[in-house]
């Protein structure tokens, strides 16, 4: 009901303005709307999109230069690299020859849908290509917002002990893929990787796990064979929605 | 502190409605946050009146409604209510659970002058 709303801006003596609006919004429906927005172009471009998630210091760049220098030769690459501050990872992309932007959130501590957009626009074509988003180092915010990708991998290291899924259980819910890196150190910290698996399967039971790492290339055959699949999967996307 | 950000989204929700519904004031704003939303309505509230100083909303109550999680438990087939995501199920013990509620995060509705 509508007491008093007028459109001169008068308040009348006894009768009050006040009212109640429904709104029921998701708070984040902007961020979800650019999202979907970033999805569809990126179908249209036949471009696979992945959200690379970790806590600082996981190894997300060192995995990403390794893997941006060998998956290039056959199809185009680009990066988008988010970090607080500096512009040295994408410095580190670029020095394989692969398009990297950078985006400096400044003080925020997350990349959102918005952000994805610009840097995107910047990108020389990628037709058909893998497009990498290295969201902000951090565990925590990144789970909630939507960039537009195909999904989430969440990137986690030997050295960080077996129940960060169990602390950070948000973003281990929200990825598709856990990939284990410096599994090289693995005897030395007697990481226990059964625990692990079961641990994250305690928040995601459908998550997916591979080993690898960035320092030997240890189990990057099979993270490519993994992305291989996941273009079969988007290729069919792809053709469902032209349909 | 993405309860920040959240803050801002809000805003611009409450600033959206006012140019097309006419108010000029806002006394609260009700949200709904699921209890496996990525939110901690704490640091929401902190947060909060910074956030929305100097806007329509500056002053403005936040009401938090806190809205209970459930789940669907795979291995014993039935709705299960959870309050985080490692809980396994309170029936049988498994954690093949899927979510069904609890991830809202929702501007319910807006107290205005």
């Amino acid at each position: 009901m509508d007491c008093g709303a007028d459109s001169a801006g008068l308040k009348v003596a006894g009768m009050s303005n006040e009212r109640l609006i429904q709104i029921e919004r998701d708070i984040l429906y902007k961020n979800n709307r650019i999202a979907s927005e970033n999805r569809a172009r990126f179908l249209a471009d036949d471009l696979l999109v992945f959200n690379l998630v970790s806590g600082p210091g996981a190894g997300k760049t060192s995995l990403l230069v390794r893997a941006v220098s060998e998956l290039r030769r056959r199809r185009p690459v680009g990066v988008i690299e988010g970090d607080q501050q500096t512009s040295n990872d994408a410095y580190r992309i670029r020095a394989t020859g692969a398009p990297a932007i950078q985006i400096n959130t400044g003080k925020a501590c997350h990349l959102d849908a918005a952000m994805v957009a610009q840097a995107f626009h910047r990108l020389p074509p990628l037709s058909g290509g893998i497009l990498f988003i290295e969201n902000v180092g951090n565990l925590v915010c990144p789970a909630g917002f939507d960039l537009g990708e195909a999904c989430k991998i969440v990137v986690f290291s030997t050295a960080e002990g077996e129940d960060k899924p169990l602390k950070y259980p948000d973003m281990f819910a929200a990825s598709s893929l856990m990939l284990i890196n410096k599994i090289d150190l693995a005897p030395i910290l007697e990481f226990d990787l059964a625990k692990t698996i079961e641990y994250a399967r305690r928040i995601n039971p459908k998550i997916e796990v591979l080993t690898i790492s960035a320092r030997t290339g240890d189990g990057f055959a099979a993270l490519y064979a993994w992305i291989r699949e996941q273009g079969a999967h988007h290729r069919h996307s792809v053709e469902d929605a032209m349909r | 502190m993405h309860e920040i950000a959240l803050c801002e989204a809000i805003i611009e929700i409450v600033e959206e409605e006012a140019r097309w519904r006419s108010f000029s004031k806002v006394r609260t704003v009700f949200v709904e946050i699921g209890a496996l939303s990525h939110v901690a309505p704490e640091a929401m509230k902190f947060c909060f009146p910074a956030v929305v100083a100097g806007t329509i909303a500056d002053g403005a109550a936040l009401e938090i409604v806190e809205l209970p999680g459930a789940a669907w438990c795979m291995a014993c087939s039935r709705s299960v209510e959870i309050a985080q995501r490692y809980w396994a199920c309170p029936c049988c013990g498994s954690y093949q659970l899927q979510v069904r509620a609890g991830e809202e995060m929702r501007v319910k509705e807006l107290e205005v002058d």
